[in-house]
């Protein structure tokens, strides 16, 4: 008697779980934050349902995507081809939701005389071609670069952007590591140069205009600004309408999803409309 | 009337009950101190083994021999010798920075100032070690890496001036007194010994000027540098050090002070030649801790010395920015990535397996000396 008790109520609890609606996102550390921000909304709007964001890396993301192990995966780069083709052969169709745009200002202490820089000069002086801020139209001062820590999105999109394949950052190099660090290492410091997110930009830092461009909401949108990009997160085909994740999705183009995204510090994919 | 008769033997029920309980109560006991041991062995176990397949992977000869330390790009590389270089200069120089001052305070407070004096100043001294390790690395990156950066000469002249002046100036009367020693058998006159002093002390205000002169036109680019993070450590081993030598130091006792000023020694005399070798085991054990807590500091040279991966050069240059062991593994943990056993995430266990057998080998160090001085001291 007390044994079938206990089966019924195993039963029973295990349809409750169930019932419970559970979604796994895994991928990009700069995605991330996005992704964890609309979880909590979303759960919080919606008892029951359970969303895990884990952040293993764009890498994984795809890599967790193509064996079934994640719903979303979200990603701070494109699909590589090889992703592509691995995805192809498994029967995997990636269908990409562009959540939001982020840009990388360039920034230097305000005392600083230089305007701008090109993509260039800026490689130039990463990886410690250009030592001095008088070869660049500065005062004679020593350049002090500062970098994200390797581990960061921010480092994975700038030596992307920025080195390139063949140009590897000095290792004279400062790490700091996170935005905020860095933005206090450049505003502290006079012959600084350092990089950040959009978000972290303010009066205490002075961006620079990389190929003649400031970095501003419009020139990312429109993609004049060079250190720019957009963040992405992948299903497995487009997700079926009224499915968990197809609801979670349709927030990036909520006014609600939007602020959520521009709170964080990037920029929100409406921003376009409401110029 | 009855006579209660005391029981002095125990039977066999009882003798067997009290046995249990006895090897029980050992048992037990035993448990509890061997889980400490097997903790350490269970460190060493688990870090080796995730050490392990990077040495088996990428080999040695990069590891200990390449300088770039480049391990998100493809082809990855994982030459950790900079960073070996940065933790042993960054640690170093905290060390000889910290022990001098450590040693003359832990004797001030035993055998010179007065016992009231020293239970209040001991309590201060130990308070540095209770503040918070993030507290320090806070102060660097605040305080001292601007005053570095906006008066970074000027700092360094005036740093030079007030600890060079007071060293030299002792220097040239001890000169003089030893030359007039070694020349004069008898006591050399006032005259004599005046020139000499003022020749000596003539000598060391040229160079107190020269080197003041030379740090104060020097230009600091980057205030979080090796510098910074090698001063912060020694004000954290400080307290250790002065802790564990002055302890050194009373453990010596009264009768040793005592037979020495009974055989006509003065304070001095006593200090150098008696207190001091007796209590040199537990200075140089006081040194070694000092030692291990500047190497496996992690948040103050993570905040407070740059981060970059290179090889100062020239090699004393501590303006430089450095990494060191402890920073990389703290920062890079996060996003090596574990699932596929990347190189990445190996390498930093290597690093910590490397920290682990320092730090051991500094202890079997210690522990062979403090037992060789143990045994000398007792005459066999």
């Amino acid at each position: 008697m007390k044994k079938s008790i206990l089966t019924a109520g195993l039963i029973i609890g295990s349809l409750t779980v169930n019932a419970e609606q559970k979604m796994v996102m895994d991928g990009s550390t700069t995605v991330g934050p996005i992704a964890k921000a609309f979880a909590e909304y979303y759960m919080r709007e919606n008892p029951g349902v359970n969303i895990s964001v884990s952040e293993s890396g764009s890498g994984n993301g795809a890599k967790s995507l193509l064996n079934g192990n994640c719903d979303i995966a979200n990603l701070s780069r494109d699909l590589k081809d090889s992703e592509q083709q691995a995805m192809k052969d498994k029967g995997v169709n990636p269908v990409k939701h562009v959540v939001a745009f982020d840009a990388l200002p360039v920034i230097v202490h305000p005392s600083n005389r230089v305007k701008g820089l090109t993509i260039g000069q800026v490689r130039d002086i990463y990886s410690g071609k250009i030592t001095n801020w008088k070869e660049v139209g500065g005062s004679d001062r020593k350049i002090v670069v500062v970098s994200r820590e390797t581990n960061s999105g921010t480092f994975e999109t700038f030596s992307e952007l920025v080195m390139g394949k063949d140009a590897r950052i000095s290792s004279k190099t400062e790490y700091a590591g996170s935005n905020g660090a860095v933005r206090q290492r450049v505003q502290m410091t006079k012959g600084a140069i350092g990089y950040a997110g959009l978000g972290f930009v303010d009066r205490s830092v002075k961006a620079l205009e990389i190929n003649g461009v400031m970095p501003c909401v419009q020139c990312v949108l429109d993609k004049t600004y060079p250190l720019a990009r957009e963040l992405f997160m992948f299903t497995d085909g487009e997700p079926r309408k009224g499915s968990l994740a197809a609801r979670f999705l349709a927030l990036i183009n909520t006014e609600k999803g939007c602020e959520i995204v521009e709170e964080i510090g990037y920029v929100p994919v409406n921003a376009a409309m409401r110029k | 009337m009855k006579r209660t008769v005391e029981k002095i033997t125990l039977t066999a029920r009882e003798k067997f009950v009290r046995q249990v309980f006895s090897t029980l109560g050992r048992a037990i006991l035993f448990s509890v101190t061997s889980v400490a041991a097997l903790a350490v062995l269970a460190i060493i176990f688990f870090i080796a083994r995730d050490a392990l397949p990077f040495f088996k992977n990428e080999g040695m000869r990069e590891f200990f021999f390449n300088k770039s330390w480049y391990p998100t790009r493809e082809p990855a590389q994982f030459g950790a010798m900079a960073i070996f270089t940065g933790s042993l200069l960054v640690t170093f120089f905290a060390v000889i920075t910290a022990v001098p001052p450590g040693v003359f305070a832990a004797f001030c407070m035993s055998d010179i100032l007065a016992f009231r004096v020293r239970q209040v100043l001991k309590p201060v001294i130990e308070m540095l070690a209770a503040i918070p390790s993030v507290t320090y690395g806070f102060f660097a990156l605040v305080v001292l890496a601007p005053l570095l950066q906006n008066h970074g000469g000027m700092a360094l002249a005036v740093a030079w001036w007030v600890l060079a002046t007071p060293i030299m100036l002792v220097a040239s009367l001890v000169m003089a007194e030893l030359i007039c020693g070694l020349r004069y058998k008898e006591r050399a006159g006032f005259a004599v010994r005046a020139a000499l002093t003022l020749i000596f002390a003539a000598l060391s205000a040229v160079l107190l000027l020269r080197v003041g002169s030379k740090l104060s036109g020097l230009e600091v680019a980057s205030g979080v540098n090796a510098l910074n993070a090698s001063i912060i450590l020694a004000a954290m081993a400080l307290p250790t050090i002065v802790s564990v030598s002055e302890d050194a130091l009373q453990a010596c006792g009264r009768e040793l002070r005592e037979g020495s000023y009974a055989l006509g020694a003065t304070r001095a005399e006593t200090l150098i030649k008696v207190i001091l070798p007796a209590s040199a085991s537990g200075i140089f054990s006081a040194v070694l801790l000092g030692v291990m807590r500047a190497l496996g500091e992690t948040m103050v040279v993570l905040m407070a010395s740059g981060n970059a991966a290179q090889v100062p050069s020239p090699i004393y240059n501590l303006l430089q920015p450095v990494r060191t062991l402890t920073a990389t593994i703290a920062s890079e943990m996060g996003e090596a990535d574990q699932m596929t056993g990347s190189s990445h995430y190996h390498v930093l266990f290597a690093m910590g397996l490397c920290l682990l057998i320092f730090s051991f080998l500094c202890n079997l160090a210690g522990e062979w000396i403090v037992n060789r001085q143990r045994r000398k001291l007792r005459g066999a």
